[in-house]
């Protein structure tokens, strides 16, 4: 329950935030809405000498919705992705997936941006940033970069972003009119992570299949974009024997691990239902 | 560590006191400012015991660093209470509908139901649920926490009627 004691800092600007991680380097962390740091460091699972506070910092927040991209601030909350209507016009599945993450509390303090940061395959953006094909903006010493949600993730807790970095933007791109999108989710209760969880994106045209993405939360140490499932799907009638082999091609790409929400065996058979029922709902929402 | 001079809006009331970064805000209400109200019942964020009202969100108070609130504007459910002392409308129901027994998860129950019937005025009673997922009890079953707060959202959108 008890953290131990940091420094704490409060900058107004991405460039006050990259120079005390810079000063800092390893002692220093980032610290967004604190709901998986804070928690690390009561069990003092995680040492933080510095903390850096980036509440201040404006460039961070807002949802910019283009007709190409949407960008959201890492800042933003995941009550904010809820409640903005003209985000859930454009990519409804954000909204979907927010609204099995954790609970209300949470949720008015928990960004996206340390949602995707944080490298816990627990979390449910990754996966879904993966099945959107988002990107990540990142800001270090050495100017900005963009990496791929479907690059970024390496290990648990392990990312492409670098110490002194910071994760600022989240850019997505508008699917098409007309793509399905589901978010599915199979938890032990509410604010749990998922036991399985997939993220389905389908395009049809005339009852044919034109594109497909398939994404798996928490059924490896990382987040899974299965293309082998994807590519399954495309090009089909979204029968049930595309369906069925989209499902046995995420089931071979996911390596899930025993713990308290049950074994590999059983973590595989929940990954197999909770996808197809994801697909099933994805192509009753896909129109053309 | 040295403390920072920390400086807040509880309950309509500026407030300060000198405490380090770290301490969690649920520490700095309690023991700093003796506003006893919020409870303590685990160490992994789940049980919302400790939901204070942030600058107008539930926020649960023991994964929050005073640090981080320094100059918020924080309602307990002290702040809940009417001006004269008697009960606000949503303690008044959680008596009527006996929506506590042991008392120690009201506070942050009567908090959340205080935002989230801001929120929604006139919620359903699975939005009830879901909007109070983020709050255990272990006495009452929720049954009659939902009653009550259902009661309440009556009750107050009646007052909101008779006053426009």
């Amino acid at each position: 329950m008890i953290p131990s004691g940091f420094e704490y800092h409060r900058p107004a600007d991405v460039a006050g935030a990259l120079s005390i991680l810079q000063e800092h380097g390893d002692d220093a962390r980032v610290i967004a809405g604190g709901h998986s740091l804070i928690p690390m460091m009561k069990l003092r699972m995680a040492d933080v000498d510095h903390l850096i506070d980036l509440q201040d910092i404006d460039a961070l927040k807002g949802i910019s919705i283009g007709t190409d991209e949407v960008t959201i601030g890492a800042m933003v909350t995941q009550h904010e992705l809820i409640e903005n209507d003209a985000l859930a016009q454009a990519v409804p599945i954000i909204r979907e997936a927010a609204l099995v993450i954790a609970d209300p509390q949470v949720r008015y303090v928990g960004t996206i941006g340390g949602n995707v940061a944080n490298g816990d395959p627990g979390n449910d953006m990754p996966g879904l940033m993966q099945c959107l094909d988002a990107r990540f903006e990142l800001v270090g010493p050495d100017g900005t970069r963009e990496v791929p949600a479907r690059e970024f993730y390496e290990a648990a807790y392990f990312t492409a972003r670098e110490d002194e970095e910071i994760l600022t933007k989240v850019i997505i791109p508008v699917p098409a009119a007309g793509t399905g999108q589901a978010y599915e989710k199979q938890k032990r209760k509410i604010g749990d992570y998922a036991t399985a969880a997939s993220g389905v994106m389908i395009q049809t045209e005339g009852g044919v299949c034109t594109a497909a993405s398939i994404a798996m939360t928490n059924l490896a140490d990382t987040p899974i974009w299965c293309e082998a499932a994807s590519d399954a799907l495309v090009g089909s009638d979204l029968g049930d024997v595309a369906c069925k082999a989209a499902v046995a091609a995420a089931i071979d790409a996911i390596e899930p691990v025993a713990d308290n929400r049950g074994p590999v065996e059983f973590k595989k058979h929940v990954a197999g239902v909770i996808l197809r029922r994801a697909i099933d709902r994805a192509i009753a929402r896909a129109s053309n | 560590m040295s403390k920072m001079h920390v400086k807040l809006k509880v309950n309509g009331r500026e407030v300060e006191g000198l405490a380090e970064p770290r301490t969690l805000l649920i520490h700095f209400l309690r023991e700093n400012l003796k506003i006893t109200g919020p409870h303590i019942g685990c160490e992994t964020s789940h049980c919302g015991a400790c939901t204070v009202d942030l600058n107008g969100k539930s926020v649960k108070s023991c994964t929050v660093f005073v640090a981080q609130a320094q100059e918020a504007e924080i309602t307990t459910v002290e702040g809940l209470a009417n001006d004269d002392g008697t009960l606000g409308v949503i303690q008044e129901m959680f008596r009527e509908h006996h929506g506590l027994q042991c008392g120690f998860c009201t506070p942050g129950m009567i908090t959340r139901a205080h935002r989230l019937l801001q929120e929604n005025p006139s919620p359903t009673e699975e939005e009830v649920r879901f909007g109070m997922a983020g709050n255990l009890c272990r006495c009452t079953g929720y049954q009659n926490i939902v009653k009550s707060i259902m009661a309440a959202s009556d009750q107050l959108n009646a007052q909101k009627e008779a006053a426009e």
